[in-house]
């Protein structure tokens, strides 16, 4: 990769008639590949566009238009208590898959005897392949019914903390812990399968130094692994939080919302996701709320795009570092 | 007990501290599960006696390590059977869901269910999928066709032509932004593509194909990157030095040799997207009987269908979902399976 030798100066050099750096097949060729890698530049584009265009309109509509929303009057007022929802649905599935997922990473890179490793991530693939309108499905159905006597008991024993309120606790089982439960389910993987790669990047022999030394295989992880693998957990963690954002059905079929603020997680009515309004919301479309969904969509867009932002420049500056 | 057992051993240096047995984790797991049996029979209920006795294993082995070992050893202990512990648990949603679909959804699933579709079916009558199943083909077939060609040769362009110039290296930028499009917006801006170039009632498969390239593009040029990038140097440099056009190196070594690898990740990004809901619920809409124009009407696809029955919230619907989501589940297995055996098939023999 490093070396200059691809460029097809030499074939030139050792060949007396054959056709010049660009024959017509290589011209076209390029032409194709680069005509593809500009595709996608114009269909990026193309979405900031057609989204800004299509959704302008929902910015600035009259008051009435936003009085689903709680009673709101601007498009901030709006969209507020989405953003919250969605913030609230995606730490609470990031607080409960993140120690999970450094655990399985662990155990893979780590832990597990090198037979086992194999089948495991073969199985945490299954696990990231299972589409969500089934992990909705399960969790609306199966996995709710199940939690109910969790809930209930949280509901009496946990009340003391601000997240769970005795009050209005949720008889189906269907609130926002169950939606986080299901959301952490489905980021589990995708966080796990980077942890993994960023800890067997390790070098062999730092590893193998603080094993010398005498430490543990728990001290040699936080001693060798951790300081290494820093800024790859803090991007993987906020690639899961960018899939989490933006996860649609999963939480729109587990959870009942509405546009309300609050930290309760068992409530009967739970604060509502952008992307699940869009999705309750996109059937009874006037070309008024069908701009004002677009104009949300825009905003979630912009969300995510932040977050994974962040979250490559987090790795990237890590390669740098590492590559000094 | 244990203290006085570890001397024993007939050459310890007098150096090393005491250590526990190596069938300690195992003779304490025994013990665990014996005890979440005694739980069992009490009449705890069985996941709370199961859980009990984990958490006795998981004190139990560092409290006994700490009075052997001291307490690095047994922190050690600890994080090693917490380590075991959230593997276990993520299997357990694995496990449980796919058991629930195949419990749930096995009996709804007959000839009938397959091959009928859901146009004027009232109250209990017998309805099927088919209408869904051909949309969802349909449309991830036409997603393919739109997702492959400019996947592939982005791919190209970045591995073989960019060489870390401005333009790859704001492609491979792009890409990453891609990855992490939600869904849901894929499917706004396929509808706000539509209704601006159409008209603003347009729904059809296609627009959700549109959608799911969207989605599909970025984890065929990731995979096809990857497997580019491993395709050895000197090959190219073999070709070149034969004088044969950078075309045609292209063509003839650099994709033969990585081709396996090309069709796993193409196969795995199809497996992706066909179970999305979210933008075809937007732009192909709900529809009831098999439409298998493209371009034109409302489409029907599996998902959808399942997200529609489980709305309905009727006993019948609940089913239907059910048997839809086995369906699905069926499908995306499958497709992984298949890219599973074609990466085996053609890896070993082109190495």
């Amino acid at each position: 990769m490093a070396t200059t030798s691809t460029e097809p100066e030499r074939p030139q050099a050792t060949t007396s008639r054959r056709a010049p750096k660009h024959g017509r097949g290589d011209r076209i060729f390029l032409g194709l590949s680069q005509a593809a890698a500009i595709t996608i530049l114009v269909t990026l584009v193309g979405v900031f566009v057609f989204l800004f265009v299509e959704g302008y309109d929902g910015l600035s509509l009259p008051a009435d238009s936003y009085s689903e929303g709680g009673g709101a009057t601007t498009f901030l007022g709006y969209v507020g208590p989405l953003i919250f929802g969605t913030t609230l649905a995606a730490i609470v599935a990031l607080v409960i898959a993140v120690p999970l997922a450094v655990g399985i990473a662990l155990f893979i890179s780590h832990f597990a005897p090198k037979r086992l490793a194999v089948p495991i991530a073969y199985v945490m693939d299954l696990l990231a392949a299972v589409p969500s309108v089934v992990y909705g499905l399960w969790g609306g159905s199966a996995l709710a019914v199940a939690l109910k006597p969790v809930i209930t008991w949280m509901g009496d024993h946990l009340n003391f903390l601000p997240f769970f309120s005795e009050e209005n606790v949720a008889v189906n089982g269907r609130t926002m812990i169950t939606a986080g439960l299901v959301l952490a389910i489905m980021i589990l993987p995708i966080i796990a399968a980077i942890c993994r790669e960023v800890f067997s990047r390790t070098p062999r022999l730092h590893e193998e130094a603080a094993l010398a030394l005498g430490a543990t295989r728990w001290e040699m992880i936080r001693y060798a692994v951790f300081p290494y693998a820093r800024s790859g957990l803090v991007s993987a963690i906020m690639l899961g939080l960018g899939r989490a954002l933006g996860e649609t059905l999963a939480v729109a079929m587990v959870l009942p919302s509405s546009f309300i603020v609050t930290l309760n997680l068992i409530g009967e009515s739970s604060p509502r996701t952008i992307a699940a309004n869009i999705a309750s919301n996109y059937k009874e479309s006037t070309p008024s709320t069908q701009s004002l969904l677009i104009a949300t969509g825009l905003v979630l867009f912009a969300f995510t795009f932040a977050v994974n932002f962040l979250a490559r420049w987090v790795a990237d500056s890590n390669d740098r570092k590492l590559n000094r | 007990m244990s203290t006085t057992e570890t001397p024993t051993a007939p050459f310890v240096v007098p150096f090393t501290a005491p250590r526990l047995p190596s069938w300690a984790p195992t003779a304490a797991g025994a013990l665990a599960v014996l005890f979440g049996l005694l739980l069992w029979m009490l009449g705890i209920g069985l996941v709370g006696s199961a859980v009990l006795a984990a958490l006795s294993f998981t004190v139990g082995l560092p409290a006994w390590s700490r009075v052997v070992e001291g307490s690095r050893a047994a922190v050690d202990r600890l994080v090693t059977a917490l380590v075991w512990a959230s593997f276990a648990i993520a299997m357990i949603p694995l496990v449980w869901l796919l058991y629930t679909v195949v419990d749930r959804g096995g009996s709804t699933i007959n000839v009938e269910f397959l091959t009928y579709e859901m146009r004027n079916v009232i109250g209990d009558e017998q309805g099927g999928i088919y209408h869904a199943l051909m949309g969802t083909l349909l449309v991830t077939i036409a997603a393919t066709i739109i997702s492959v060609p400019i996947g592939l040769f982005t791919a190209i362009y970045v591995v073989e032509y960019g060489k870390k110039n401005r333009l790859s290296k704001l492609v491979t930028f792009l890409v990453d932004v891609m990855t992490g499009i939600p869904s849901i917006v894929a499917g706004l801006f396929a509808l706000a593509l539509f209704v601006l170039l159409v008209d603003p009632a347009y729904r059809s498969g296609f627009a959700g194909s549109v959608a799911l390239s969207l989605l599909m593009i970025p984890t065929v040029v990731r995979s096809t990157e990857e497997m580019l990038r491993l395709v050895p140097e000197d090959l190219r440099e073999a070709s070149y030095a034969l004088g044969v056009p950078k075309w045609r190196t292209i063509t003839k070594v650099v994709l033969p040799t990585a081709f396996g690898g090309i069709v796993t990740g193409v196969v795995l990004a199809i497996s992706r997207v066909i179970g999305e809901t979210a933008p075809l619920l937007i732009v192909a809409g709900v529809v009831d009987s098999t439409n298998t124009n493209l371009f034109s009407e409302r489409m029907q696809t599996l998902p959808v269908f399942i997200f529609n029955q489980y709305g309905l919230a009727t006993d019948k619907g609940r089913a239907y979902a059910w048997g839809g989501a086995l369906v699905l589940i069926a499908l995306v297995m499958a497709l992984n399976l298949i890219a599973r055996i074609i990466g085996r098939i053609f890896a070993p023999s082109k190495g």
